[in-house]
């Protein structure tokens, strides 16, 4: 199976249509697979040009944290691969207030810029949506 | 309506794939389509032909199978969650495909609703 060329077909096909895609990133990085798998998703939502934005939220807030060593734990860490974001022109990045402050975390604590949103805020960005996935 | 699913849980484990067959049994039934089911994560384990539960239980797989033949529903596997997890062509039951990642993406594209079933 070629991936990259069975999606380069698909590209074609959906050619002209662009959807609001947001992607909510709501576990911690490594004690589950969902946000490295979630983060595959949104590289190859990348390519199909559509109007792509990422939410962490919850212990998703984790795996954007600045300084993540992995190497006691045997994984790999993937967290350079957000800052590589930008380069996909995936720059929609949002955060939700209360699960940074819940965890003593703020900004200055995260590897990129992101938007810091409240929970009104983050209803109303979702309520624009066209596909909301969570991971 | 035309719904795209997607199914992040494995089959037994967790009621993520019951969920998202009962929903499109019922959207069928009110005359909507089911255009693709996507499965990711440990959800791929949905898709293999190895499974044998008891004979008193529901067959999980086999109940795709069948729903995907009667009503032509596209049911992919995410070739990169399954080759991590062991699943190939080789096991794959009747009616599921593995291919890439863009089949999710697409799916969210073309379908009125894209429905996820997982935690």
């Amino acid at each position: 199976m070629n991936e990259a060329t069975a999606d380069i077909d698909l590209q074609e096909e959906t050619s002209g249509t662009v959807k609001k895609f947001m992607f909510v990133n709501r576990k911690a990085p490594y004690g589950t697979v969902y946000a490295l798998e979630a983060l595959e998703v949104v590289l190859i939502s990348a390519a199909f040009d559509q109007d792509v934005s990422m939410v962490f939220i919850d212990d998703g807030v984790y795996e954007l944290i600045r300084g993540q060593s992995t190497k006691a734990i045997d994984m790999k860490n993937f967290s350079p691969a957000y800052r590589a974001l930008e380069g996909y022109d995936i720059e929609k990045l949002y955060v939700d207030d209360e699960s940074l402050k819940a965890r003593g975390l703020s900004t200055e604590s995260l590897l990129v810029p992101v938007e810091v949103l409240n929970a009104a805020q983050m209803a109303e960005l979702m309520d624009q949506q066209d596909v909301v996935i969570s991971f | 309506m035309k719904f795209g699913l997607m199914v992040n849980e494995g089959p037994y484990t967790h009621q993520a794939s019951d969920t998202a067959y009962q929903f499109a049994a019922a959207a069928l039934e009110k005359g909507h389509r089911i255009h693709r089911v996507f499965f990711y994560h440990d959800g791929v384990n949905n898709a293999t032909r190895l499974t044998e539960p008891p004979q008193d239980d529901r067959h999980i797989v086999n109940r795709w199978s069948k729903l995907a033949e009667q009503h032509g529903i596209d049911l992919v596997v995410c070739v990169a969650a399954a080759l991590r997890r062991g699943i190939k062509d080789e096991i794959l039951a009747k009616g599921f495909r593995i291919s890439g990642l863009g089949q999710l993406v697409e799916s969210g594209i073309q379908a009125d609703r894209l429905v996820v079933f997982g935690d």
